[in-house]
């Protein structure tokens, strides 16, 4: 008995020192389970479940990280240029960054949306929205580039966007600023905002087939700030809703003035009454200037057209469109669950959460429950719409997803937790806390009607010390949760780019099966293209030359170029003519001020390159395509301007060397 | 005896990890490793033939014109960069005799399998040792490859 003594003593001590352990404040490390690595383990050359589409932020362009890795799979550049992929140096993809106020380079995207049929997420594309110069981009998930963008009139700071109808038949875009309209003269004082500042909603339709978006038409709104919005769904399709703030129309220290209110709006928009408008001629043409670029996949071009008319319907005027309903201290996410029924509203400077009931909204506006109206739009009284409160669930709650399995997950800026709720009884069920700061949340499909519930993602606004540093500008910060028991279970802190807004996610298997892996020559329609070595040529016209080439592995065609002068323009079209997946080529040429490039298998991309000097200018491929890349070069010759050097151009053509000739 | 038990149990380590893995790759999708299995089902290589679709290929005695004509097309596009039509050797080997130097279907069956061919068919390696270049995967369809024979046959002399 003797001997066991110690033992039991050890046992004992033990328990208390775990006791103490379980009392310890939560920190990074007690968070973690020791099976977290293996959740989150995707094992080399295997493929991860779910395809995650992140904002990049004040990047300007969209990332895309495999999921439950975290591995960083693509950079998609949208509205900033992109040099590692020439996205707006190219010649054929300036074009795309083209808006009303000329080439924007530098944008900031905060949303991703993925296309929906019947309100599933369907893999086909996946919208995004330009912040600053509102735009809206659409991305075609067969080649993961970005197909098309629209640019929005009557709008400042394009927040509440791009979400989606049920069926992608519209992506919306709610201007975050409201401006006076563009063909009203905007040269007023600034104090004049209730007078001149209007708010405009745009519904942008989307091509069944082909995706082609088309401003349908615009709401012209009462001037405050349009936040974030999400489409009903199942019951509640044909409805929209947006987070409005700033109800007290305040033009300065927004962060003081425009927190006066105790509840702002959100603003419930019947868009099948708004078509109804539309169809019986009810809009007014407005005269605007808005750019529409699309990219071609056969000429691997963009274009850029300027459009001049944009058709409005005033909710103020047009009854039945607009419902505003109360919503307590600058609501921010808006959120919709699978079902259609609850509206989530999150107010930022909030300690509970509101949830309203799509069936009492529309009781409400049959019993005309109104506590009276706002600039001409009718407010619903805040009860006759609410299903209930979530009584303190944290601090500054922003934005809501779900899991399809009756929960909803709610991110907590102020107190840094992502806080699990059941959406019918309304109680906290978990709360977990976040690294720090978080904003938005993301559940694959969590907005869509059928969310697939395994994982959460937490995108946090402060890195702080997650990560080893690198002086003062830190990697952005993703949390990986598994949310497939009771208990949120944090498994993984994966970096990404510029800053990480909304995000969403697929399954991969409805993504990866369709992605394009090159271009087929014999569909290539560049105007520049040479398909084959026998069509490469350079053709002069007038100070422009044109250089036809080809690349494949190991060599241009032509590599030696003679007879380009000073005051020439020189346009490199090269054509790859791989045929196989993963074979890009570079082209570089010393002393291209503004780009190289990088041209897929099948490709036709362009470069402009004016010779500065006269001069021997070495080119080559920057992208390592075989053994002998490191040979794949050439030279071209410039020569003053008004030398009589004849234009020349050859592959493998050995003549002989012209200095050993000399020597004879 | 002590160490013959320490390798028995070790070897039934080894065997359980491998046995594992297997199951891994079964059940989990994995990244595609080229040239790993036939895909038409022959399970004896033929270095006359190669490996690929094309078992049998009907070549009349005279040249069909059309087909060599948009032969002739492809090898424009697809082919030109790397071969000549001479004996010359530029990237890839020249292409002066080549009908005669290998079957229609070893031919066709290379230039639409040719990373699976390069990692077995002896003569295609003995090529590769002479050129050092992996001729890439151009893609052709069956068509393209019938075509392409037909304009090398008529490269070769058949009228």
């Amino acid at each position: 008995m003797k001997n066991f003594k110690p033992i039991a003593v050890a046992c004992i001590v033990c328990g208390l020192l775990f006791g103490l352990q379980a009392c310890k404040p939560k920190n990074a490390g007690s968070a973690v389970n020791s099976d977290a690595a293996s959740k989150a383990y995707v094992a080399p050359g295997k493929y991860d479940e779910f395809y995650n589409f992140v904002s990049g932020g004040f990047s300007g362009q969209m990332s895309v990280y495999g999921l439950p890795s975290g591995r960083l799979l693509r950079v998609i550049p949208v509205f900033s240029v992109d040099p590692e992929k020439g996205y707006g140096y190219s010649e054929e993809t300036k074009p795309m960054l083209n808006t009303s106020h000329g080439i924007v380079p530098w944008d900031d995207l905060h949303h991703p949306e993925l296309s929906q049929t019947n309100g599933e997420v369907d893999g086909r594309w996946v919208f995004g929205n330009a912040n600053n110069t509102p735009r809206v981009a659409r991305i075609d998930l067969a080649t993961f580039r970005t197909a098309e963008i629209i640019e929005l009139p009557n709008s400042g700071g394009n927040h509440s966007s791009p979400f989606i109808t049920e069926n992608t038949e519209y992506v919306v875009a709610g201007t975050r600023f409201s401006v006076p309209a563009d063909d009203n003269n905007g040269d007023v004082p600034i104090n004049t905002y209730k007078k001149n500042f209007q708010g405009s909603i745009s519904f942008i339709s989307v091509g069944k087939e082909d995706g082609k978006m088309d401003i349908a038409f615009q709401l012209r709104c009462p001037g405050v700030n349009f936040d974030l919005s999400h489409a009903g769904k199942g019951k509640s399709n044909g409805w929209f809703f947006f987070s409005c703030y700033n109800t007290e129309q305040a033009n300065t220290l927004l962060e003081v003035n425009a927190s006066q209110k105790d509840k702002d709006f959100i603003m419930a928009v019947n868009w099948k009454k708004a078509e109804e408008y539309l169809k019986a001629g009810k809009g007014r043409k407005q005269s605007v200037k808005y750019a529409h670029n699309v990219y071609n996949e056969k000429t691997h071009t963009a274009t850029s057209e300027i459009k001049t008319e944009v058709t409005v319907l005033d909710a103020r005027e047009l009854k039945d469109i607009c419902y505003f309903i109360p919503c307590p201290k600058s609501p921010h996410g808006c959120d919709v669950d699978p079902t259609g029924e609850y509206i989530v509203g999150s107010g930022k400077l909030a300690a509970l959460i509101p949830v309203f009931s799509f069936d009492k909204m529309q009781k409400a506006i049959a019993d005309k429950a109104f506590a009276g109206d706002y600039d001409g739009i009718p407010v619903i009284k805040y009860e006759a719409a609410l299903y209930g409160e979530v009584k303190k669930p944290g601090l500054g709650p922003l934005h809501t997803e779900f899991d399809g399995k009756g929960n909803a997950y709610t991110s907590f800026f102020v107190s840094s937790e992502v806080v699990k709720w059941n959406i019918k009884d309304l109680k906290v069920v978990d709360r977990v806390p976040t690294f720090y700061s978080v904003g938005h949340l993301c559940v694959p499909g969590g907005d869509s009607k059928k969310p697939f519930g395994k994982y959460m993602i937490a995108y946090n606004k402060i890195t702080k010390d997650r990560y080893l540093p690198t002086g003062p500008e830190l990697a952005q910060s993703a949390q990986l949760y598994d949310i497939s028991g009771d208990k949120m279970q944090l498994i993984l802190d994966f970096p990404t780019i510029g800053e990480p807004h909304y995000a969403q996610a697929a399954p991969a298997d409805i993504i990866r099966n369709r992605s394009v892996k090159f271009y087929k020559i014999d569909e290539n329609a560049n105007p520049y293209v040479a398909k084959g070595e026998p069509a490469t040529k350079v053709v002069r016209e007038g100070n422009k030359v044109h250089v036809y080439m080809t690349s494949i592995r190991s060599h241009f065609s032509p590599d030696n170029i003679e007879g380009v002068k000073m005051g020439d323009e020189v346009y490199f079209h090269v054509t790859n003519l791989e045929q196989d997946w993963d074979v890009p080529h570079g082209f570089a040429i010393k002393g291209a001020i503004n780009a190289e490039l990088l041209i897929m298998p099948g490709e036709t991309q362009t470069l402009k390159w004016v010779p500065d000097r006269v001069g021997m200018f070495p080119m080559y491929c920057t992208d390592f395509c075989s053994a002998l890349h490191q040979e794949m070069q050439g030279y071209v010759r410039v020569s003053p301007a008004g030398s009589n050097v004849p234009l020349m151009f050859s592959t493998g053509k050995n003549l002989p060397a012209a200095d050993s000739a000399a020597k004879k | 005896m002590k160490k013959i038990a320490a390798f028995l149990v070790l070897g039934t380590l080894f065997a359980a990890c491998g046995g594992n893995s297997g199951n891994n790759s079964a059940t989990t999708e994995t990244a595609t490793t080229p040239g790993a299995t036939t895909s038409n089902g022959n399970p004896s290589y033929d270095p006359q033939r190669g490996e690929g679709k094309f078992t049998k290929v009907d070549v009349s005695p005279t040249l069909d014109v059309a087909k060599a004509a948009e032969g002739e097309k492809v090898f424009g596009v697809k082919c030109s960069s790397c071969h000549k039509l001479t004996s010359e050797k530029l990237v890839g080997p020249g292409w002066l005799g080549v009908t005669e130097r290998h079957t229609a279907e070893w031919i066709m069956n290379f230039s639409t399998n040719t990373d699976a061919m390069l990692d077995k068919d002896p003569k295609a390696q003995a090529q590769l040792e002479i050129c050092l270049v992996r001729m890439p995967n151009q893609n052709l369809s069956d068509d393209d490859a019938r075509n392409l024979y037909e304009f090398m046959r008529k490269n070769d002399g058949v009228k």
